[in-house]
């Protein structure tokens, strides 16, 4: 038994290492531009369009609806980056349905590039929409002693994104894991689509908690207008 | 291997302690956030989307204190650094 799939090493040469996560991860990368270039290819604004035109739409648009609904009203803006999110983990969470299939999510290198780029992303929209000034002013309020205390927050809550998400996902497969080993029949079944759950749960919580973040990181200006 | 025994009763001790009282909170906790979630739906079910969802997220982040628990744990039993310590300075003696 492993704890991640890093440690599955498919083909090495030197410093680079191919392992399943990444091989995982391209795949899924690939799913995804794949078919999202495929559906978008022809696309119709009469009354019958393709089923798969219409999955994307409801896809967008509920993705859109729920970004504005969490408080940030341009959702333009902010949909390729949180929306792409969503898709990569939704996707690589619901593939574990197929049965060697190792979720990437269920390792701790690729959540901590996920939530890294939530770290990263944070301050460039807060910036973007606020300007300088007004983005580093937001941590200083209350008052100027909470200075060290939202730094600290800003780094510990994306700990808490990468291991979070990593967590769910790999005690899920560990869960299966054992239960195989104790009641080999039925149960494991039931454990994942458990799993299955919540994966899709994680995936959703892991979007609204960046929407929240960034739309915490962009209200700096709202506030210096009322 | 004296002590590599001793690192092994304490590494499993532990994370049997970890998971264990480390799940006592998180689990009053959700108790607590679905039971006041029902009885608000029951008071307003128009607002069952706001609350759902909001529900969802505070569970997920009630939850996440027992995940860190559980990943402390499986580290401490199956990717122990201090058990590695040991093994890699036997095998160099």
């Amino acid at each position: 038994m492993h704890l991640s799939s890093d440690e599955l090493v498919l083909w090495q040469h030197g410093f680079f290492k191919l392992n399943a996560t990444i091989l995982t991860t391209w795949v899924l990368m690939f799913i995804l531009v794949a078919g999202a270039k495929l559906i978008t290819r022809n696309l119709g604004d009469e009354i019958h369009i393709s089923r798969w035109q219409s999955l994307l739409e409801i896809i967008v648009s509920t993705i859109r609806k729920q970004i504005e609904e969490v408080g940030l009203p341009h959702a333009d803006k902010y949909q390729p980056f949180l929306g792409t999110l969503f898709l990569f983990i939704a996707l690589s969470n619901l593939c574990t349905i197929f049965p060697v299939y190792e979720p990437p999510t269920g390792s701790l290198s690729t959540t901590a590039a996920l939530s890294l780029c939530v770290f990263i992303a944070v301050p460039l929209f807060g910036i973007a929409e606020s300007g300088w000034r007004a983005f580093l002013q937001s941590y200083l309020k209350p008052t100027v002693i909470m200075l060290p205390f939202n730094i600290v927050g800003e780094l510990s809550r994306t700990l808490a994104l990468a291991i979070r998400l990593f967590g769910n996902m790999m005690s899920g497969a560990m869960i299966i894991a054992i239960l195989l080993v104790v009641t080999p029949f039925i149960f494991p079944v039931v454990m994942t689509l458990l799993g299955l759950l919540t994966g899709m749960v994680q995936a959703y919580i892991f979007t609204i908690l960046a929407t929240v973040y960034i739309a915490a990181a962009t209200r700096a200006r709202q506030e210096l207008e009322d | 291997m004296e002590s590599m025994t001793l690192i092994a009763i304490a590494s499993i001790i532990t994370a049997g302690l970890t998971i264990a009282i480390g799940g006592i909170g998180p689990a009053l906790g959700e108790g607590k956030a679905v039971a006041t979630a029902l009885s608000s739906l029951a008071q307003q079910p128009d607002a069952a989307v706001t609350i759902t969802r909001t529900l969802f997220v505070g569970l997920a982040m009630i939850e996440s204190i027992a995940i860190y628990c559980f990943v402390v744990s499986m580290i401490l039993i199956f990717a122990n650094p201090f058990w590695n310590h040991v093994i890699a300075q036997v095998a160099g003696k």
